[in-house]
């Protein structure tokens, strides 16, 4: 996704909707419409649907339950949303029950007009919205028992579940005002606790998963199970684009436990009792392929139609001064061609969704980031309306951008209308990587001119690449850019006169999708490692450079300094080690880093990385360093080993043997530093991923006197 | 038919011995906290025990485990108290959590044979085990932890 910054005026907005009504059993149900925000993603949708999108009931017994219409993927939504809630309702933190949202417009994601989990946006969309709900809930509840009490409201307090009046030392549960609360008029005005007050939010809580996640009872999509369950495999055509030309079931429904063969869009599937006989039979089965066009294609033809790309005049992402007659005249010139591979998502759960289609309704079981668009490819299959499909979210075993697609989702949803049975749909981890939405791969053109005393007078940096929305979301294409593929590069914060960024669009046939931290992922490694280059060519140190270019940024400078300072930056290392640095804002949040690597016979090792964030407010600083430590790794596979490369019209990769990740063994000390601050929060799940890839490369550099121009690193 | 012991419960099962025991817990016995990721051992995400040792139940056919007794995540502990569970709560390890029923089900088994493993030794045992989130701090953190809670006699 690209940066999302949450509109001024929606505070004001979401407290006029909020609204309360009773519910069967007495209890108190609270929800609060949220006014889609005035973007671009949100036009669809419409901002006129005042139907409520979160949902708290108190029921007599003093639970509290709380919707999430977040995907947990490995983020801590589960935990960090529910905090919110609390943290304002001031109910007890030990009775509060999660339950995933269904998919609903009244659940859409304020910050991106759908309800999907992407962008880092899960607590800067809900942040404010359900504090308020929790707000209006002990609002009412004090209320309720004042006019029980016959006191003044002002007179009575909430804690931990409970109403108190302490002149008459009375209490009453929650559980057992919540009938008499569901009667009362909702408040025109609640007002939320200053920050410094807050009990919950900022204190590092257990996550609610993970007594789940300890025992094997944390329910996957793949764990799914319902009578009469189908399982099927799809054999699709390995080439991009390619189609079965015919096929020969016959050994394959032959295969004990098969049921059925059929053909659907995306290829030919085996339908049997279990997964094994489903895998069995799709062994068997004969298919010849029409491989069409693409047959031929490989990465090296690739590259050339990017260098012919980048030949093209691309389009402006941003233009101050003039920088290409600034380059002209400069005595001191920096050039350098820099390049980002295709990568996999690599999820630990292979794709997968269960779907169940009966005459007048479809229920789906799925690990998905994107309920929104799991609910309208089912209804466009099904032709059922979408009040009719309903959607489960399961927990995810990993996400990363991968599971915001609908194409095993359409796969499922077909077999289930098909066979008119309970469907599981399984992917393989072959099928995962050779059929992913891949990171688009780029090359990158960059210039820069020193003035007189070694400083940037100029920057320059064109772009060829692939884009994402073009496919997923062409109307966002404003002045023939796409922002995924700019962010970490028109936004250079640096204080250059002449900066010039522009971009080609070129699109080929190997599909493309967000990956964690998307544009930024590859662009903060691009300009970081190219300003490394141009401070080496001024003979300044690199985190000096940095500072005197960021005096305009004092968010950047904060977590640069204290990345630097904790890193102890140009204090001696052990023989044979170096450091780099690197900083990048992204969704809303800053992040700096130092690595320590060491380079021994063609090895990388990387043995520390010291992190700054600055992702303003923080809600769950235990879940804000996991998340850090996991973009760092994240991305740390990425730099030192990532690479999908094409053969054939195919993916040459098929697991984790050729398309390794980072091992235990090879795990550096990671130390997590969080900027103390009272800013609105910004993202956490992404943020920690553009660094470390410059930071790692900028430490290579410094060893081999070689920069890093192509990803993943070889020395 | 094939008869094994599964967390402590004799099983009698009709299915074809060639297929991996991983499908047999899955698909016949319900137990899904055994998980599917690679299919060819190169993850550790189906880690189970045959007989205390760690096995990669994908590739481990039903025939190969006749006899033997077998433990999943599921079969642990009762109530999530064996030490390594508890210590991998203490220090929130999980993320997404898919790998983590692979990770424990190693950790577990390397205490067994090894009740004060060094770095080293923790390095070679969990470097098969791939964790996509990146919980590898927390992983070693934790099983450091179990340590203590096992020396304690924390075994449930």
């Amino acid at each position: 996704m690209n940066d999302l910054t949450l509109p001024e005026s929606i505070d004001q907005e979401r407290r006029r909707f909020l609204k309360v009504s009773a519910v069967a059993g007495g209890g108190l149900l609270i929800g609060f419409h949220l006014p889609l925000a005035n973007r671009a993603g949100a036009a669809e949708a419409a901002g006129k649907d005042f139907a409520p999108n979160a949902w708290i009931r108190i029921d007599a017994n003093d639970t509290v339950t709380l919707r999430v219409a977040s995907s947990e993927m490995g983020q801590g939504v589960y935990t960090a949303i529910p905090m919110l809630l609390a943290e304002e309702l001031e109910c007890d933190w030990a009775r509060i029950k999660v339950e995933m949202a269904p998919a609903d417009k009244a659940y859409t994601n304020p910050l991106i007009g759908q309800q999907l989990t992407g962008g880092s946006t899960a607590v800067r969309a809900f942040w404010t919205p359900l504090r308020q709900a929790g707000a209006t809930g002990r609002n009412l509840l004090i209320r309720a028992a004042a006019q029980t009490w016959k006191v003044k409201e002002d007179e009575c307090r909430a804690e931990n579940g409970a109403v108190l009046h302490k002149p008459s030392q009375r209490k009453a549960r929650y559980g057992e005002l919540a009938a008499k609360a569901a009667t009362l008029p909702v408040p025109t005005e609640v007002f939320l606790k200053e920050p410094g007050k807050f009990k919950l939010i900022g204190k590092s809580t257990p996550r609610l998963d993970t007594p789940l996640k300890v025992n094997g009872s944390a329910v996957f999509g793949m764990d799914v199970k319902l009578p009469g369950l189908l399982t099927a495999v799809v054999a699709r055509c390995p080439v991009f684009g390619g189609k079965p030309k015919k096929f020969d079931a016959t050994k394959a429904k032959s295969v004990p436990g098969v049921r059925q063969v059929l053909s659907i869009h995306s290829g030919i599937a085996v339908v049997a009792d279990s997964f094994w006989a489903a895998k069995l039979g799709r062994d068997a089965l004969v298919v010849e392929w029409d491989e069409g066009a693409t047959a031929k294609l490989d990465s090296a033809a690739i590259r050339q139609q990017l260098e012919q790309a980048l030949k093209k005049k691309g389009v402006n992402a941003r233009n101050n001064g003039d920088a290409a007659k600034a380059l002209k005249a400069a005595t001191k010139r920096i050039e350098a061609v820099y390049e980002a591979p295709y990568l996999a998502h690599a999820c630990m759960e292979p794709m997968n969704c269960t779907v169940v289609v009966k005459k007048d309704s479809c229920e789906l079981w799925v690990p998905t980031q994107n309920q929104t668009g799991t609910q309208f490819v089912a209804t466009q299959i099904t032709g059922l309306p979408p009040e009719k499909v309903k959607v489960n979210t399961t927990f995810l075993g990993g996400g990363f951008g991968r599971r915001s697609e609908q194409d095993f989702v359409a796969e499922a949803v077909q077999l289930a209308m098909a066979t008119g049975a309970p469907v599981k749909l399984m992917w393989t981890r072959e099928d995962d990587m050779h059929h992913d939405y891949y990171r688009p791969a780029t090359l990158n053109r960059l210039s820069a001119a020193l003035d007189k005393d070694g400083m940037p007078l100029a920057w320059r940096h064109d772009i060829a690449g692939g884009s994402i929305f073009s496919r997923v979301f062409p109307a966002s294409i404003k002045n023939g850019i796409d922002n995924t593929s700019v962010e970490g590069a028109a936004n250079l914060p640096y204080a250059i006169p002449n900066l010039q960024v522009t971009w080609v669009m070129e699109n080929g046939v190997v599909p493309l999708g967000f990956w964690r931290s998307v544009g930024s992922s590859q662009n903060a490694y691009i300009t970081e490692c190219f300003l490394d280059e141009v401070a080496a060519a001024a003979g300044k140190d690199p985190y000096e450079y940095r500072r005197a270019l960021l005096a305009k940024h004092p968010r950047h400078l904060g977590v640069l300094e204290l990345a630097a300072q904790k890193a102890g930056w140009g204090t001696p290392l052990p023989a044979g080690r170096t450091r780099g640095i690197a900083v990048a804002e992204a969704f809303g949040s800053y992040c700096a880093q130092v690595a320590e690597v060491s380079v021994e016979r063609g090895q990388v090792r990387v043995l520390r990385v010291v992190c700054a964030i600055d992702c303003g407010m923080v809600v769950n600083p235990d879940t804000v360093v996991a998340q850090m430590e996991s973009g760092i790794v994240y991305g740390l596979t990425a730099a030192l080993k990532g690479e999908i490369t094409i053969k054939n019209g195919r993916v040459e990769q098929g697991n984790f043997n050729d398309y390794p990740l980072l091992r235990l063994d090879e795990m550096p000390d990671i130390e997590v530093h969080i900027v103390k601050s009272s800013e609105h929060p910004g993202g956490v799940g992404e943020p920690g991923t553009p660094p470390i890839a410059p930071a790692v490369a900028n430490a290579v550099f410094a060893a081999t006197g070689k920069p890093v121009r192509k990803l993943p690193i070889r020395v | 038919m094939i008869s094994l012991s599964v967390n402590g419960e004799a099983r009698d099962l009709e299915v074809d011995p060639a297929t991996p025991l991983l499908w047999v817990l899955r698909d016949t016995l319900g137990l899904t906290g055994t998980k599917f990721s690679c299919g060819i051992a190169v993850c550790g995400a189906c880690t189970v025990h045959v007989d205390g040792a760690p096995v990669r139940a994908c590739v481990t056919p039903l025939s190969a485990v006749a006899g033997k007794s077998i433990t999943t995540i599921e079969g642990l502990s009762k109530d999530s108290s064996h030490p390594v569970q508890r210590a991998w709560m203490a220090l929130d390890v999980p993320q997404c959590g898919y790998c983590q029923s692979g990770q424990i089900m190693t950790a577990v088994a390397l205490l067994a044979k090894n009740p004060k493993p060094t770095d080293a030794d923790i390095d070679q045992a969990m470097s098969g085990v791939l964790c996509r989130c990146g919980t590898y701090s927390r992983i070693r953190r934790a099983i450091k932890q179990a340590v203590e809670l096992q020396a304690k006699g924390g075994v449930a």
